[in-house]
């Protein structure tokens, strides 16, 4: 299994921390001394996915490498609310590179700390690369494909929330089905993003056959930690895909943020595993399964499918496509249910 | 001006960009009631000693405890404890068991020898309490905790009133009984037994006491008008229970018919039959329309005691009884049918209620009595000043978590009284509903059920019916309590606050927030799995 074993302790199991649990089994997000990577301040909205997300894997990858860590970070909403000029909320050494070329910075950033440890004048660090999920499967695609197929020493972190949320909402090849964005089908029949169109890089990282390949949600810490923590115990090209919804493009209540990504990963529709080398490893069970409607309602971006006359055809192959994944990756529990 | 090119600003932190002020609503912690020590007859903070017994602290859980209830292994056997009924875990699986962590929180102090706190003061104060039953007791022991001096009159020959004399032996054994008692007298308590009180200000003028707590229970057993032989042997209910104290028992026969429907017919019942007699309990409305707890007719039932519903008894002859069958009218009151019958019966018990000796109340000017008990006010104190009373002599649900309460209460504004003041209570915090909680982040965990003595024993012996939980299943149960609206330091608001405006203030100390960055997204409260933190508008 892909996730740290729970310990039976009832009140809060599944909480950030817990003061019954002793220190070493806490989460990293728990300790008082996490670095808080991306510090308060920033200009991220009210109650955004993304800033939770960054802080989650950063924390756990500066955890993991000792506070020996350099990021470099795609332009998008990330490095955008982070660091406007002369300000920055990071608290590690911190690159922006351009949107496109992320994965080919680090790439560079991986191959000076090795010359520079080959010739005696540098101790280890660690480096890891993040973009938005338009800067990833995107504009930065090549790059990223490129390291790779180069098995590059490098982390890659793609914080997805479905669209180009920065510049207003525009589509990215990671915006889902029937989804509305500024630049999609407004009106008409099957308004929002066609069926059919984009991708899903986690399995084309695979189909790399790197070392290591994981998708996370900001609802599942632990597991996240788990896994931010285990890609940096590897060397070589790893990718870590989290899904980080976005109150503002997604058209939801800042509060909702978490609630959204775990029925996301409850209903099927994100399914959360892990693989390496090519081969799913560990697959996150669905704990209590929802329809795909509890998760859509909740959303205005797929308010056009529960207007007078619901959208009944297109819930219905959305939940297909949930169900799809939770046969694909096995992400029902036949024992427990 | 010694800047690379192009740069004309110093670096700055983004703790310069004080985001509090985008705020319209605030995030603030706060404790709200939980539903069980709201429930609780004795006003315990259940959830506040739970929250110890989860750490595996039980000396704290059980100090906690007692500041409310001095008699913790007694709660845990002889309490109705509505509050698992009330327990939010109820609509998660199964209610906490509270009552049975409390057993083995007052069996571990027994064991463990733990003492109560003496008081720090003594005020010169001294308060009579008649009556050395639960309310009594309970309220010699927060008196004496008040720092005044306490003396208690009983009339019988041992401490423990109702709970002696009225509870059997397999349900609560005397050995714990009298140790949760002597606790209470080890704080300095007086205690006089076999001491009948015939007029209460005869004995406050003579003692020169300040005032006085009267509790003298309901030891009456009451009558119902049934015609019968001489040869007839009926007895009540609450002297056949006494007689089961002395030496020498009761001889009821063979067959033995209650009647009688309440707790008290079901104590006589189950006490006959390990007596070696046949009991039949004769109730003359439905089983759903039983006073007696659903979980008590259960356990009487699986011992083998039979039930005759829809029946009242016309006659009693020697060795039978004339019964008259009843059906329940559109309104569900029972109806005679005109139908008799014949049933064998050696003797008769009735359990039928009891009334109050009010003997010492004759001639006390402004105290009131009506339906055959004493009046009291808001604060638990008689029309005539200084005169307090509580238990089973008041209007009030009889049972011994309600006895309980009341010596507290009054203990409470009797201190308050001696000292010419009013005790207000604390203002009622608002309550924690299911609603408030994200039971997501509890794992699931079915509730430990105590074990059962089994049923032969059960049936002809004394023994006591429902065993305790060990230290691992009792921290197990512990650990299921959800906090309901206090915080248990899980680090949740700490962890899900996506700008770090949280400030974690170390084991024990919980948490603040930091307004200067707060954006009021609410997911801190959306994400708490307790609901102890709330929304509140901004003042803008």
């Amino acid at each position: 299994m892909s996730f740290q074993p729970v310990h039976f302790y009832q009140t809060g199991t599944f909480t950030v921390g817990n003061r019954l649990l002793s220190p070493e089994e806490r989460s990293v997000q728990a300790n008082l001394e996490r670095t808080n990577s991306l510090n308060s301040g920033h200009r991220a909205c009210q109650g955004c996915g993304e800033a939770l997300g960054a802080r989650y894997a950063i924390d756990a990858a500066m955890n993991a490498a000792r506070g020996r860590l350099i990021a470099a970070n795609a332009t998008g909403c990330l490095e955008v609310f982070s660091t406007p000029y002369p300000e920055t909320s990071w608290q590690i050494p911190w690159i922006h590179s351009l949107f496109g070329n992320t994965a080919a910075v680090a790439t560079g950033i991986a191959a000076a700390i090795k010359v520079k440890r080959q010739q005696g004048q540098m101790a280890d660090v660690r480096v890891v690369a993040q973009g938005g999920d338009g800067g990833t499967t995107d504009i930065g695609f090549g790059c990223l494909s490129g390291m790779f197929e180069r098995n590059d020493d490098v982390l890659y972190i793609c914080y997805d929330n479905g669209g180009y949320m920065n510049t207003g909402v525009q589509r990215s090849s990671a915006t889902p089905p029937a989804a509305r964005t500024a630049t999609t089908m407004p009106v008409g029949p099957e308004p929002g993003n066609a069926f059919g169109q984009g991708k899903f890089v986690p399995a084309i990282a695979m189909a790399h056959e790197i070392p290591y390949v994981a998708t996370a949600t900001v609802a599942d810490l632990r597991d996240l930690e788990h896994k931010v923590t285990k890609a940096m115990g590897i060397r070589g090209a790893r990718y870590i895909h989290i899904l980080v919804p976005c109150p503002l493009g997604w058209g939801a209540a800042s509060q909702d943020t978490i609630l959204l990504a775990r029925l996301a990963k409850e209903t099927g529709i994100f399914p959360v595993f892990e693989a390496e080398h090519g081969e799913v490893t560990g697959v996150l069970k669905i704990r209590r399964q929802q329809p795909v409607d509890a998760y859509l309602k909740l959303q205005k971006r797929y308010a056009h499918l529960f207007g007078k006359k619901p959208a009944v055809e297109t819930i219905a192959r959305l939940q297909a496509a949930a169900d799809k994944n939770i046969r694909k990756y096995g992400l029902l529990d036949q024992e427990a249910n | 001006m010694d800047k690379p090119f192009a740069i004309t600003l110093d670096p700055g932190s983004s703790l310069a960009n004080r985001t509090g002020s985008w705020r319209t609503s605030r995030p603030v912690y706060l404790d709200r009631l939980p539903p069980c020590n709201k429930q609780c007859p004795a006003g315990e903070d259940i959830q506040g000693w739970l929250f110890h017994a989860e750490s595996g602290d039980y000396e704290s859980a059980w100090r906690h405890l007692t500041k409310d209830n001095p008699f913790p292994a007694i709660m845990g056997r002889v309490c109705y404890h509505t509050c698992e009924g009330a327990c939010n875990r109820g609509r998660l699986d199964e209610a906490v068991g509270i009552n049975s962590v409390e057993h083995f929180l007052g069996d571990e102090a027994l064991k463990r020898g733990w003492k109560l706190t003496p008081p720090a003061s003594d005020s010169g104060k001294h308060v009579l309490v008649v009556g050395a039953g639960p309310s009594g007791m309970s309220a010699a022991y927060h008196l004496r905790r008040f720092g005044h001096r306490v003396t208690v009159y009983e009339a019988g020959p041992l401490l423990g009133g109702m709970m002696r004399f009225g509870i059997p032996k397999y349900r609560l054994p005397r050995d714990i009984l009298e140790a949760e008692m002597q606790r209470v007298v080890e704080l300095g308590v007086t205690v006089k037994l076999n001491n009948k009180v015939e007029n209460i200000l005869d004995t406050m003028r003579e003692g020169k006491f300040d005032a006085a707590f009267l509790a003298v229970g309901a030891h009456i057993g009451k009558r119902a008008m049934i015609p019968a032989g001489d040869a007839a042997k009926v007895i009540d209910a609450i002297s056949l229970l006494r007689s089961m104290e002395g030496e020498d028992k009761p001889m009821l026969g063979r067959r033995v018919v209650v009647y009688g429907g309440g707790n008290t017919a079901i104590d006589v019942a189950r006490t006959a039959k390990r007596m070696g007699a046949e009991p039949l309990i004769v109730y003359r409305r439905t089983r759903e329309k039983m006073p007696a707890h659903d979980f008590e007719v259960e356990e009487a039932m699986q011992e083998g005691i039979m039930v005759k519903w829809l029946s009242t008894i016309k006659q009693a002859h020697e060795s039978s009884l004339t019964i008259e069958k009843m059906a329940l009218d559109s309104k569900g009151f029972p109806q005679p049918t005109g139908e008799f019958e014949t049933i064998e019966a050696d003797s008769l018990v009735l359990a039928l209620g009891q009334d109050v000796d009010l003997g010492l109340l004759e001639g006390v000017p402004g105290l009131q009595v009506s339906d055959g008990v004493v009046q009291v006010g808001a604060n638990m104190m008689t029309g005539h000043p200084g005169i307090f009373a509580g238990g089973d002599m008041v209007p009030a649900e009889r049972n011994v978590t309600v006895g309980i309460g009341h010596g507290k209460q009054a203990a409470r504004h009797i201190d308050a009284w001696l000292r010419d003041e009013e005790y207000t209570p604390p203002p009622q915090r608002e309550v924690a509903v299911f609603e408030n909680l994200n039971t997501w982040y509890y794992a699931d965990a079915p509730k430990t059920v105590r074990p059962m003595l089994d049923i032969i024993r059960r049936q002809s012996t004394f023994d006591e019916v429902q065993g305790g939980l060990d230290e691992s299943n009792a921290l197990f149960e512990a650990r299921r309590c959800l906090s309901c609206g206090n915080c248990f330091e899980c680090d949740n608001c700490y962890g899900v606050c996506p700008d770090n405006a949280v400030i974690k203030l170390g084991p024990g100390k919980r948490f603040q927030f930091n307004y200067d960055y707060c954006k009021g997204c609410g997911m801190c409260v959306a994400e708490c799995p307790c609901g102890a933190i709330k929304m509140e508008a901004e003042e803008i």
